[in-house]
């Protein structure tokens, strides 16, 4: 779990590094980093997360800042959201995309895998009911989508239906006309992005976050 | 069939020893076999002594090149056919040793005529040959994986070639000195240059065995992307040791200048004209049909243009290549390249030397296990996606050497060296394509390493690919990570804004991809519904969800069971005409094995006569197969039939499917399970019918969705 040598000054960061696993080096980079993007206040704000200048072309920021401030990625117990978050909940967020060590229990990596995979459904599901619905997914397509203009819109609906389809089609197989297919559980998202390899694809390096030349 | 295509070759082999015997004077096209390489090929020299000719000869040696390079080429062309016809040879050997083997026949036949045949020399090689198959190569990149493994592949191209020549070339040099005599006057630098000709992996030759064994993206990629990148470590090894050997004041630091000017002004030609050529693809919006000639064009410049300044030519065709395709004759070169070596073989003269032969067949195989098992340790601190040892095993293994170290051997001008060089790369050829190349297929199925994935991407899977490719953007942009998603984010915008809108004409340039990705799987889907709509099978998934449930509406609708069978094939064909219609103008992209799916009119008449092909097999199983038994009938004789009539479309991943879905479908129905074909026929179409009803009544949507059904 990296070097133990505390840094001088932060002891909190070895309770930091025991919860999110990061190491302390990363620790205070990321720590540099929330300052600059709270002007050194002990909260961030979701205006402060807006005034990203790099982030404003991205067609999904929205859901990103949103998922900042939303505390079921804190613990798998709370629900709801917040309007301000401290470092510890950034870090946490942010340990949502560290990439998984090499030696690691298969168990450990299932582990892996299913948190990251709740971190998307987090995403997704943005009235926190537990289920994926129709128009949720239609709306995530949608933004995706979104720099397209009209041809988009349409286009989403359909491309969202067709997803929907393939989602019941795998995960409950056979049903008669006149059942409904609630919307998609969890347990349905895993077994769709069974095959994702999504423990490599979701991971960012933090070990080369230079705070200096970001703005 | 097989009869007659043996038949046609054996012709086209006599015609060959007939064309070879019937002249007086050695041929014009190609034959070194007494000049010394020296780059320029003019023959002149060697030829013409007499200034009368017989006036049969003179006739025909009036058409002579042309008309024997055209017989080379259709020899070439019918080879390859060949092998479609009889799969089960190219099962077990890969293709480019049959065609060193049969190369090796036609060689031996003009020997036995005692003709000097033509042979591959480096002039034919580079200009004309290679080429178009490094443009084909470079044009099909998948660029995806290929950048996002950029590094390793350029550590294994250039560190690893390094490696593999220096370690080749001086312990040859070593074992020169120690055995006999007559080793002993190869000097240092010859062996280095040895080992630099020797070392350099073949993409020709790689190309042809790995895209027979179908395995997965990412040793492909990594193979494959070495042997296109390490030919400018091996241009400038090359002449690096030829200055060398001519002056010997050539410093370590100017090879490395060397090196980056080579790779660095190699790209940088290729990216000109790959520019030029994407602009004006833009215009040709209504010419299609010269846009291939406009892509080959500009290619086959960009690599002279580089040539000419010693710069490297097969970087620049990649680069052209990469550059020109998303913005717009290598199977024939292919073959032909192989058929030369193996003629090339029979004839050229050969210095045996059983100890240099050996051991740089032994070298080769060390130097390659021993690079790539140190480089993956250097790389595996560095990746994510570590590279196992199954993995180290297979790119080792897959290092094949072709042509291109023939060619380079043929530009040495030492003579009796030349010779003893030659016939060990020959051998180092001959061996890496024949045995590692049959050998690699049982082996991959032996470790049992990852194949390509034959299942068909699920669009969920491709949502949350886009998905995730944003939400790491984001991510990295929020903790000030400039990263790889970050630059790759900041390319795609700046791709968008500016570039595309010069380049490519009209709304292709704004459709994102997740669009034209599934207008590519709903036009697949289409095609497989309309095969197996008038066969009554389920294409794909085993399900009867349709839209009704998915959607947020009370009562669905239930429809009338039909009665007549032929009237749901005729709606069914008018939607999928009509939303065929739709996806006309969006089906864009070219894949390497699909290209008749671009027009749209290929499409329709594609379609139409699959359709009838289709309904008269059926009518005529129908007649002969009304005695059967319902489930045989099901599970054995339509598999196999699907099998041979959908040879275009991947008959695999449906066919696995097939026998499956019958059961689920079959226990659904109320009526015992021995029934007459057709009323089979229609309670599956119905089944399948059932699953198209939608509650939404528009039309627009109805047709959208309906082509996509499982």
């Amino acid at each position: 779990m990296g070097a133990l040598q505390s840094i001088p000054g932060h002891p909190e960061y070895s309770d930091l590094s025991d919860k999110t696993g990061f190491s302390f080096e990363q620790i205070s980079v990321l720590h540099k980093r929330f300052k600059q993007l709270s002007h050194n206040e002990d909260t961030l704000h979701r205006d402060d997360l807006s005034a990203i200048p790099d982030l404003s072309c991205n067609p999904i920021r929205a859901q990103i800042i949103e998922a900042f401030f939303d505390q079921r990625n804190f613990s798998p117990s709370e629900e709801g959201t917040v309007e301000e978050i401290r470092f510890e909940e950034f870090l946490v967020v942010m340990s949502h995309f560290r990439p998984p060590r090499h030696s690691m229990s298969e168990e450990q990596r299932e582990s892996v895998r299913k948190d990251k995979l709740r971190f998307l459904f987090n995403m997704h599901d943005t009235d926190n009911d537990g289920t994926i619905t129709l128009q949720e997914y239609r709306h995530v397509v949608e933004e995706l989508l979104s720099r397209s203009g009209a041809l988009g819109k349409e286009t989403a609906k359909s491309i969202a239906d067709a997803a929907m389809l393939e989602v019941a089609s795998i995960s409950v197989g056979h049903m008669e006309p006149d059942e409904f297919y609630e919307g998609i559980t969890f347990e349905h998202f895993l077994k769709l992005l069974s095959g994702f390899d999504i423990e490599h694809k979701m991971s960012i390096r933090f070990l080369n976050v230079d705070t200096t030349l970001c703005k | 069939i097989s009869m007659f295509c043996l038949f046609w070759c054996l012709l086209l082999l006599v015609c060959l020893t007939v064309a070879s015997s019937s002249r007086d004077v050695p041929k014009n096209d190609g034959s070194t076999g007494t000049v010394h390489g020296e780059g320029s090929g003019h023959q002149n020299t060697s030829t013409v002594h007499k200034k009368a000719f017989p006036v049969l000869s003179f006739n025909y040696l009036h058409v002579r090149k042309p008309f024997e390079i055209s017989m080379w080429i259709l020899l070439a062309l019918l080879m390859k056919l060949g092998f479609h016809i009889i799969p089960r040879v190219s099962n077990i050997v890969p293709e480019s040793c049959l065609l060193i083997v049969v190369g090796l026949l036609v060689g031996g036949v003009i020997k036995a005529i005692k003709e000097a045949p033509p042979v591959l020399d480096d002039k034919l090689f580079f200009l004309y040959l290679l080429p178009p198959i490094i443009l084909d190569a470079g044009y099909f990149l998948p660029i995806r994986p290929f950048t996002e493994n950029l590094g390793t592949i350029l550590t294994f191209a250039v560190v690893g070639t390094l490696w593999n020549a220096f370690f080749i070339g001086g312990t040859m040099y070593g074992v020169c000195q120690i055995a006999g005599a007559q080793l002993q006057r190869v000097n240092l630098l010859s062996c280095l240059l040895f080992g630099t000709i020797i070392s350099a992996v073949d993409p020709v030759a790689v190309l042809a065995v790995f895209e027979e064994i179908h395995i997965n993206e990412l040793l492909h990629i990594l193979v494959f992307g070495e042997s296109l990148l390490n030919d400018a470590v091996t241009v400038v090894l090359y002449h690096l040791f030829k200055e060398f050997s001519l002056e010997g004041g050539v410093t370590a630091l100017l090879g490395v200048v060397c090196f980056f000017v080579v790779a660095l002004g190699g790209i940088l030609v290729g990216a000109i004209y790959g520019l030029l050529g994407a602009f004006t693809s833009r215009f040709t919006s209504h010419t299609r049909v010269i846009e291939p000639l406009f892509v080959f064009l500009y290619s086959y410049m960009a690599y002279l243009s580089a040539e000419v300044f010693h710069l490297s030519g097969i970087m620049s065709l990649i680069s052209c290549g990469v550059i020109m395709r998303p913005y717009m004759w290598s199977s024939v070169s292919e073959t032909l390249i192989f058929i030369f070596l193996g003629v090339s073989t029979v004839v050229g003269p050969h210095s045996w030397n059983w100890t240099f032969v050996i051991v740089t067949v032994f070298l080769c195989l060390v130097s390659r296990v021993l690079g790539v098992i140190g480089l993956t340790y250097i790389i595996n601190k560095f990746r994510i996606v570590k590279l196992t040892k199954k993995d180290q095993f297979i790119v080792a293994y897959g290092g094949l050497r072709g042509a291109i170290a023939f060619s380079l051997g043929f530009l040495l001008t030492n003579d009796d060296l030349k010779h003893m060089f030659l016939t060990a790369i020959i051998t180092v050829i001959f061996f890496t394509v024949f045995v590692q190349g049959m050998t690699i297929r049982p082996l991959v199925e032996l470790l049992a390493v990852k194949r390509k994935k034959e299942t068909k991407r699920s669009i969920n899977e491709e949502i949350h690919t886009q998905f995730l490719d944003h939400l790491l953007t984001g991510i990295e942009d929020i903790c000030g990570h400039y990263g790889h998603h970050h630059w790759k984010d900041k390319l795609d915008r700046f791709n968008k804004t500016y570039v595309k809108r010069w380049l490519i004409a009209g709304e292709r340039s704004t459709e994102p991809q997740l669009i034209s990705f599934y207008n590519k799987m709903e036009m697949k889907q289409a095609m497989m519904l309309v095969e197996s709509g008038s066969t009554a099978k389920l294409p794909t998934l085993v399900s009867t969800v349709s839209l009704q449930n998915i959607q947020p509406k009370d009562a669905p609708k239930k429809r009338a069971i039909p009665s007549i069978s032929k009237k749901r094939e005729e709606e069914i064909r008018k939607i999928l005409r009509a939303n065929l219609q739709k996806t006309r103008q969006r089906l864009r992209s070219y894949s390497r094995h699909d290209l008749m799916i671009d027009p749209f009119e290929d499409n329709v008449s594609e379609i139409r006569f699959r359709k009838q092909r289709v309904e008269m097999e059926r009518r005529v199983r129908e007649l002969c197969c009304s005695l059967h038994k319902v489930y045989t009938y099901d599970e054995s004789e339509s598999p196999n039939r699907s099998k041979s009539e959908s040879t275009s479309i991947s008959s695999r991943g449906p066919d696995d499917v097939f026998v499956p879905s019958e059961t689920p479908l079959l226990s659904n129905q109320r009526s015992a399970p021995k029934k007459p074909i057709n009323q089979i026929t229609e309670e599956e179409e119905e089944g399948l019918t059932m699953s198209r009803c939608l509650s939404d009544p528009g039309p627009k949507e109805e047709d959208e969705d309906d082509a996509f059904l499982p």
